[in-house]
């Protein structure tokens, strides 16, 4: 199973990437959110797959038994996940308006700002 | 001492609330903006003191013990750090009360700047690495909104290309603090500083701390990813542009020291010279940059990324003098850089542009915004006896000391072409007669401001530019405190047994 | 564009969309639900309301404006976060209370802040849709 995902995070991370590099605006979020995608699925990953075994320890144990999965990373990525929705809220708006007074999606033509 | 170590965090943020509780209430903004920033500016001095006598000092929120719950922790090197976010939140918004547009206030912009503000002081503070990822996002948020808000062409294409890299930023944040909690189990980085010595897998070590190099590079405009800091920085109102180039890179620096001094000092060899080497090239882009430039706050921009370089080559020599110099230049350059961008506002609003060639006659028109400039451009080009002066021999006398005499000859080569740039400044904007306007128009222009928005963007740059010049004059107590500080990031034994008392505890 | 049935159909299900956030708010403590998914679900409720009548009438609804209920919900969330420094305890420390209430149980100051979080994401939300939904209007009047 780890194999497997290992493979989709690789996925996601190459497609992210090249979403980025396309030249439309719309494309680049969309890259950014997949980026953001592989990253929580990389922490996911890394905190060990095991199904149905919550990690509770119990009594008269410290630990849980083994394999359990690390609950930590999973909270991390809950916390991701919400950031993520934030940020891409605004970023939509940002795209938005900047379609809006640009009167463009192509970043190409995005050069006002760049120093020449 | 609790208290006084998460105030910091609650005071802009309890600001922050109320203003967005009472949305679109202009002149009571401006009010909480100040009595917040002030009060911020007077807590961070406390906390300054109290860390100076006692150590550093660390809390647990919300009671979970280290190294299982988020502990914010303040060593000598935060505590500088969040005293200079107070200062620059300070002048900021005393320069905003002169030149901020009604419309901009109306709409969250002081909120804006408190929220920031929170996420600048919890990344100075924060001893937990996840927890600074956090804080970086919060920062993100409250910079989108103060670069995008106006919504004017150029602001919005700014915006854009500023959201994108440091979306991309906290990806790669994201994924490395995942991979090292996957060979560690922690996050709390005290903690992590003790495990990565008994690492299982160290071969992936390296990995880590390339991907954090890359991420806080990005954030700190290091070379080669320095690119979107000009094509962004100068589009939003002065006032933003002095935080953002305060504060915003400063955090990615701030948060490459503390990582390669806590966590990543293995393979110093490695990660520390590759290091050295990006300072080097970071120096030489940015001044270069910088001299292809006739836009006041572009050129002030790239010169932001040439000083990113002497933050880093601090760094990367790794010794207790060296970190001391990036410390005391970290405190000169946030003042010096800032105050210039204060002098770029004051000349557009004067002369009506930033553009080089169009300005001119100030010398004469305006010889009090000469003196204000002189001061800090010689300080940051490092002329006797201003703080530049000593926070650039510092880092030359730690380079020598190491035997590493390349970037010492680098730093001194970009020393003398900042000088360069900043007499193009002066040759252009003071010196030279205007091709559009006469002294007679500028001295109309400035009193055409309304005197009291002109005396408050001027306190601001004569405070920054009287400390420049305060701090050059008694360098001593400031460097000493600098050594402090470095002595206790060389050696993190103080900071873990703030953190983590002795031992784990139950 | 306005559709009889879609308004109909919201005014139906708009009180158990909310009814049901509100579940998600208390559940949140054991099992799962909690402030951001039950504040997700009243933002959709909301939005809907938006799509079949709307935005001025989705405002109108809400009866405060969606920035104050932003400043409202961090204000809580930031108030439960103070309570045990009374207590000489860490900010942001679990306080539980003796005292029991029905539905709610025990009174402590996680569900506050859980209620703090459930609005700011209502009000931040619905601020962005309002946003894009109002610029969509009259193309160039937002914010």
């Amino acid at each position: 199973m780890a194999v497997v995902l290992a493979f989709v995070i690789g996925a996601l991370y190459a497609a992210g990437l090249y979403m980025m590099m396309r030249r439309s605006m719309v494309k680049l979020i969309a890259g950014l959110v997949l980026l953001g995608y592989a990253s929580n699925l990389l922490i996911f990953t890394v905190a060990r797959l095991t199904r149905a075994q919550p990690p509770l320890i119990p009594e008269g144990m410290t630990t849980p038994p083994e394999p359990f999965a690390d609950p930590v990373p999973q909270a991390l990525i809950l916390t991701a996940i919400v950031i993520g929705f934030g940020l891409q809220a605004f970023a939509l708006v940002l795209v938005k308006r900047a379609y809006q007074a640009v009167g463009t999606d192509d970043l190409d033509k995005m050069k006002a700002t760049d120093t020449t | 001492m609790d208290m006084l170590l998460v105030l910091p965090i609650v005071i802009p943020f309890s600001m922050g609330i109320i203003c967005i509780a009472t949305w679109g209430q202009r002149q009571l903004h401006r009010l909480i903006a100040l009595a917040g920033t002030s009060s911020l500016l007077l807590i961070a001095s406390l906390l300054l003191l109290t860390v100076q006598q006692d150590g550093p000092i660390s809390t647990e929120v919300g009671n979970w013990p280290a190294p299982f719950g988020i502990v914010i922790v303040a060593d000598l090197f935060s505590a500088i750090m969040v005293m200079m976010a107070a200062l620059m939140g300070f002048c900021v918004v005393l320069f905003s009360f002169g030149s901020i547009d009604p419309q901009r206030e109306r709409f969250g912009y002081y909120p804006s700047i408190l929220f920031l503000l929170m996420g600048v002081c919890g990344a100075f503070l924060t001893g937990d690495l996840f927890n600074l990822y956090v804080w970086f996002e919060v920062m993100l948020i409250s910079s989108f909104v103060l670069l995008g808000m106006g919504g004017e062409r150029a602001q919005l294409e700014g915006a854009i290309k500023y959201f994108a890299l440091n979306l991309l930023i906290s990806a790669f944040f994201l994924s490395a603090v995942g991979i090292l909690y996957a060979i560690t189990g922690a996050l709390n980085m005290a903690d992590l500083s003790l495990k990565l010595q008994t690492v299982k897998q160290p071969e992936l070590v390296p990995v880590v701390a390339v991907l954090f190099l890359v991420a806080f590079g990005i954030k700190a405009a290091a070379f080669p990813f320095f690119f979107w800091l000009p094509a962004s920085y100068h589009v939003p109102p002065v006032a933003v542009t002095t935080l953002f180039s305060g504060l915003m890179t400063k955090v990615g620096v701030y948060a490459m020291i503390r990582v390669f001094t806590l966590l990543f000092t293995q393979q110093v060899g490695y990660t520390h010279g590759l290091i050295l080497v990006i300072a080097g090239f970071t120096m030489v882009t940015g001044v270069l940059g910088a001299m292809a430039q006739y836009d006041f706050r572009r050129l002030l921009s790239f010169h932001i990324i040439s000083q990113i370089g002497y933050l880093l080559m601090g760094l990367g020599l790794y010794t207790v003098t060296s970190l001391a110099g990036t410390i005391f230049f970290m405190v000169h350059v946030i003042i010096a850089k800032s105050a210039l961008f204060l002098v770029s506002g004051i000349a557009q609003r004067v002369g009506g542009t930033y553009d080089l060639k169009k300005l001119g006659s100030f010398y004469r028109g305006y010889p009090l915004l000469a003196v204000l400039f002189v001061l800090p451009a010689f300080s940051l080009a490092g002329i006797p006896p201003l703080s530049g002066f000593w926070a650039k021999l510092v880092l030359i006398r730690a380079g020598l000391e190491t035997d590493q005499y390349l970037i010492v000859l680098v730093a001194l080569v970009v020393s003398v072409l900042t000088l360069y740039s900043m007499t193009k400044i002066w040759a252009e904007a003071f010196w030279k007669d205007s091709p559009t306007y006469h002294e007679a128009d500028i001295e109309q222009a400035v009193e055409a401001i309304p005197r009291r928005d002109y005396r408050l963007m001027l306190l601001p740059l004569v405070l920054l530019a009287s400390l420049t010049l305060l701090i050059g004059l008694i360098a001593e107590p400031v460097m000493n405190l600098a050594l402090e500080a470095a002595a206790q990031l060389r050696n993190p034994d103080l900071y873990l047994q703030a953190v983590l008392g002795n031992g784990v505890r139950p | 564009m306005t559709s009889l049935i879609l308004s109909a159909a919201t005014r139906l299900i708009l009180p158990l969309m909310m009814l049901f956030s509100v579940f998600l708010l208390l559940r949140g403590h054991n099992d799962p639900g909690g402030g951001f998914v039950g504040g997700l679900v009243a933002a959709a409720a909301f939005a809907l309301y938006a799509i079949a009548y709307g935005v001025d009438r989705a405002r109108e609804a809400i009866r405060i404006g969606t920035i104050p209920l932003i400043g409202i919900g961090l204000l809580l969330a930031f108030l439960s976060g103070m309570v045990p420094l009374f207590g000489n305890r860490p900010f942001l420390t679990a306080v539980w209370t003796n005292l029991s209430l029905p539905i709610i149980g025990r009174v402590n100051t996680v569900l506050v802040f859980d209620t703090g979080v459930y609005l700011v994401v209502v009000g931040v939300t619905l601020t962005v849709i309002f946003a894009m939904a109002e610029a969509d209007i009259e193309e160039d009047e937002e914010d």
